[in-house]
């Protein structure tokens, strides 16, 4: 019998070449993806999956509005129109503005809680055209995100499937679920301080002697569809489609960075 | 005869809009047009038909009865005779006559002139453009009767007598004028009666009177009469000069409240301007729309009042929509009005309104194969407009930043779609330490609006303990005090010391803290605080995430 199949095979491969390139296996299907322009995060994640859902979770001070100014960035300087969903009005254009990101391609919509937030990403994507929608909901209580329900993500997913909107979701626990098509978890490591030990602890006299001087971010990588379609296409590494703990650092750097004059050892 | 002698040939299209007032009348009420109507005009309880249709003249109804003797007829529509839309419905004819040819003259009030001189080339022979604008005259809502000849008074008198399309080829002037009776000429009545004395009836009698004796009997009048009738008369085109106003009106019978009924009238007046807007080749990029507001005490509605009163009697409502690309979609551009209005609606009912449109030529683009999307501007438009339902006018839009020292100084602009936003592009007011590619980014800052007030313990000067609504614990790092302060002259001048903190909070162990921490580990933060000098107390700016 297994014979037969084989030859059987063998021959709709022979009648079948030229016309179909490969039959009896399956299509490697490649999302499109959008650099973060941080070499780490496209190492680490191949990139914003553009048709998906990608969800970006931390505590406070962990490097989620970083990641998302990069985004936006990446995406205005490619001339794309992008949005972002303000779920407690935090944006600082200032800030957006030292990360690159061109802010008359940005469209911020400032909101005061979590239904405007949801019936304007609604309005966003019915609305169509973005490069990047961005769903900003940091620093609202994750109680609160917690009662969403989960079809709404499904719903989002749905509605920027098969096109080229990146739908980023920005929270403090990751509440999408199986909709994300990718999930990073940030942490941060201590942040960095400019002055020596002996002059941190115990506390100067003097503060102005110490300068915050950036952070290293902790990015784990929760799932990834784009690796376990590419997995699934080779018929191998499918154990590893939900293997979590994959990780990258990268460090951060304060606006005056570059500009401190060189007295301080730098950590 | 070939194209080219089409070309030169002298040829005007009379348009003529029969029972005018009616039409002006059905243009706003399209249902209206198979039903028997009967206008009335005068002061009540006096008012008097003043125009019937053919269905309400067959049903017997006869001009100067009373409002009640025609209420007796049954399934009359009896509406008072709007000038306002008459008015209207004249510059939709205008419209339509500059839509084909940039000469036309405006004849009366319910006919006009085109020169079809040079159209044969753009639109065919005279018949195909007699059709073209049967065509368009119907897209503005308005039944024509349209006479094309090489004598202007001749199209005029032809349009007048004939129902539809009527070409009359050269030389055959007298023979096609014929048969209309001599009322096409609109003499004078003692003339007329004179005529029908006589028994001359039609035109073709008319023109077989001898010249001179009709002159002596009756003037240049009827010198000026046979003259017609023969088809001989000639005279020149008064032009009339091509205007850009676009604006139709409604006066209302009974006040208007509900958004509902307000968007079906607004409905119809955008229907007809945008048809307008449609026959010139236009769109419009600002809509600007005027009520008048029934601002009696009791409710109960006023007669409709003087527009110009209204208006400056200062009860009106004003709104101006300013759109991205000129636009001349009228459900599209309803949705934007019903957004607006919706969002800041009229104080009083309405009893009358105007709505223009500013015009503007279409937007033409060009689209490119490797350009990136984005968002359509009509469709753009209307999400930022339900947006702006959702969150407010001013929390929607782009930001522009404030070339100013002043703590989150920025401005909320318009936003554009990529393709249409003028190419501007703002100075940076800060230096850009990084831009994309740069290998590490930049740490944001996350702004606290408003921000809120801390509890602070000092110790030596230097913060040691933060409290405040969503975060407490110990100093673990600080960087300041870093002053700054200005514009000194205002009431809302700053002065204020700022610090950065690395707040940690310790282990988390009761039940309530943990519903909203995420997890029961230490908890730590980067924040920026400050110290306002001038209402002495501690505020949390923003935090870096």
């Amino acid at each position: 019998m297994a014979v037969n199949v084989a030859a059987l095979r063998s021959q709709l491969e022979t009648a079948l070449a030229g016309r179909v390139p490969a039959p009896f296996s399956r299509r490697s299907i490649q999302p499109e993806t959008a650099p973060f322009n941080i070499p780490e995060m496209d190492t680490l994640t191949g990139g914003l999956p553009q048709g998906g859902l990608t969800e970006i979770c931390g505590p406070a001070s962990s490097g989620r509005a970083t990641l998302l100014l990069s985004a936006l960035a990446s995406r205005t300087a490619q001339a794309e129109a992008c949005a972002l969903v303000d779920g407690r009005d935090t944006f600082d254009p200032y800030s957006a503005e030292a990360a690159g990101v061109k802010l008359e391609r940005l469209l911020w919509v400032r909101c005061r809680n979590i239904n405007q937030c949801l019936q304007a990403t609604d309005l966003l994507l019915q609305g169509g055209g973005f490069g990047l929608i961005a769903i900003d909901l940091s620093v609202l209580a994750p109680k609160t995100v917690r009662y969403v329900p989960l079809n709404v993500w499904f719903r989002f997913r749905r509605a920027v499937e098969n096109t080229s909107t990146i739908l980023l979701l920005l929270d403090q626990e990751s509440n999408a679920g199986s909709c994300a098509s990718l999930v990073l978890r940030l942490g941060c490591e201590p942040f960095r301080w400019l002055g020596s030990e002996a002059q941190r602890a115990p506390l100067p006299a003097n503060s102005c002697a110490c300068l915050l001087d950036g952070s290293q971010i902790q990015v784990e990588l929760v799932r990834s569809r784009l690796k376990s379609a590419t997995a699934m296409h080779n018929f191998q590494s499918f154990a590893r489609m939900n293997e979590p703990g994959r990780a990258a650092n990268f460090r951060t750097k304060t606006k005056w960075s570059d500009f401190r004059e060189t007295v301080f050892e730098t950590k | 005869m070939s194209i080219f002698d089409l070309a030169l040939f002298m040829a005007f299209a009379s348009i003529y809009v029969p029972e005018f007032s009616i039409q002006a009348v059905v243009r706003a009420e399209p249902a209206l047009r198979q039903r028997a109507i009967a206008l009335i005009e005068g002061c009540p309880p006096l008012e008097r038909v003043v125009a019937r249709n053919e269905a309400a003249a067959r049903m017997g109804l006869d001009l100067g009865m009373t409002k009640s003797q025609a209420a007796q007829f049954p399934s009359l529509e009896i509406r008072p005779r709007s000038r306002i839309e008459e008015q209207s419905t004249h510059a939709a004819l205008l419209d339509l006559g500059w839509s084909v040819s940039p000469r036309v003259e405006d004849t009366a009030i319910d006919s006009i002139v085109v020169d079809l001189a040079g159209l044969a080339c753009l639109f065919g022979s005279e018949e195909a453009i007699a059709h073209l604008l049967a065509k368009r005259a119907s897209d503005l809502g308005l039944i024509v009767q349209i006479a094309v000849s090489g004598n202007l008074e001749v199209a005029l008198h032809a349009a007048r007598g004939f129902a539809g399309i009527t070409v009359i080829p050269p030389g055959e002037e007298s023979k096609r004028l014929a048969a209309l009776p001599i009322q096409v000429f609109w003499p004078p009545a003692e003339i007329l009666e004179t005529l029908e004395r006589w028994g001359v009836r039609t035109c073709e009698a008319l023109a077989k009177l001898p010249l001179l004796q009709l002159s002596e009997r009756l003037g240049q009048q009827g010198v000026q009469l046979h003259q017609w009738a023969r088809g001989a008369s000639a005279r020149s085109m008064i032009l009339a000069e091509p205007t850009l106003g676009f604006e139709e009106e409604m006066a209302l019978e009974d006040a208007v409240e509900e958004l509902e009924s307000l968007a079906f009238l607004l409905g119809r007046l955008l229907d007809q301007l945008c048809a307008r807007l449609t026959a010139r080749s236009l769109g419009a990029c600002a809509l600007r729309l005027r009520f008048c507001l029934d601002a009696s005490s009791d409710g109960e509605s006023v007669p409709s009042p003087n527009r110009n009163a209204c208006l400056n009697e200062k009860k009106s409502y004003e709104k101006i929509l300013t759109l991205p690309v000129p636009m001349r979609d009228s459900k599209m551009l309803l949705k934007l009005l019903r957004l607006h209005l919706q969002s800041d609606p009229p104080s009083a009912p309405i009893v009358h309104i105007v709505l223009a449109a500013d015009p503007a030529p279409p937007r033409v683009t060009q689209e490119g194969l490797f350009l990136p999307s984005a968002p359509d501007p009509e469709k753009l438009e209307l999400t930022i407009a339900r947006l702006a339902n959702v969150v407010g006018n001013s929390h929607v839009g782009s930001p522009r930043l404030i070339d100013s020292y002043r703590p989150d100084a920025f401005d909320m602009n318009r936003f554009l779609s990529p393709h249409d936003a003028p190419r501007i592009h703002q100075k940076g007011i800060r230096p850009k330490i990084i831009g994309v590619g740069n290998r590490e980014p930049v740490v944001a800052f996350r702004v606290f609006r408003p921000a809120p007030r801390a509890t602070v313990t000092l110790r030596e000067g230097r913060p040691v303990h933060i409290s405040f609504p969503t975060m407490h614990g110990e100093v673990a790092a600080a960087s300041g005090p870093w002053r700054t302060s200005g514009e000194w002259w205002r009431e809302d001048a700053w002065h204020r010391e700022e610090w950065d903190v690395e707040i940690r909070r310790p282990s988390i162990s009761n039940t309530n803290a943990i519903e909203n921490s995420p997890s029961t580990e230490p908890q730590k933060g980067l924040y920026r605080i400050y110290y306002d000098l001038m209402r002495q107390a501690w505020f949390v700016a923003g935090m870096y995430d």
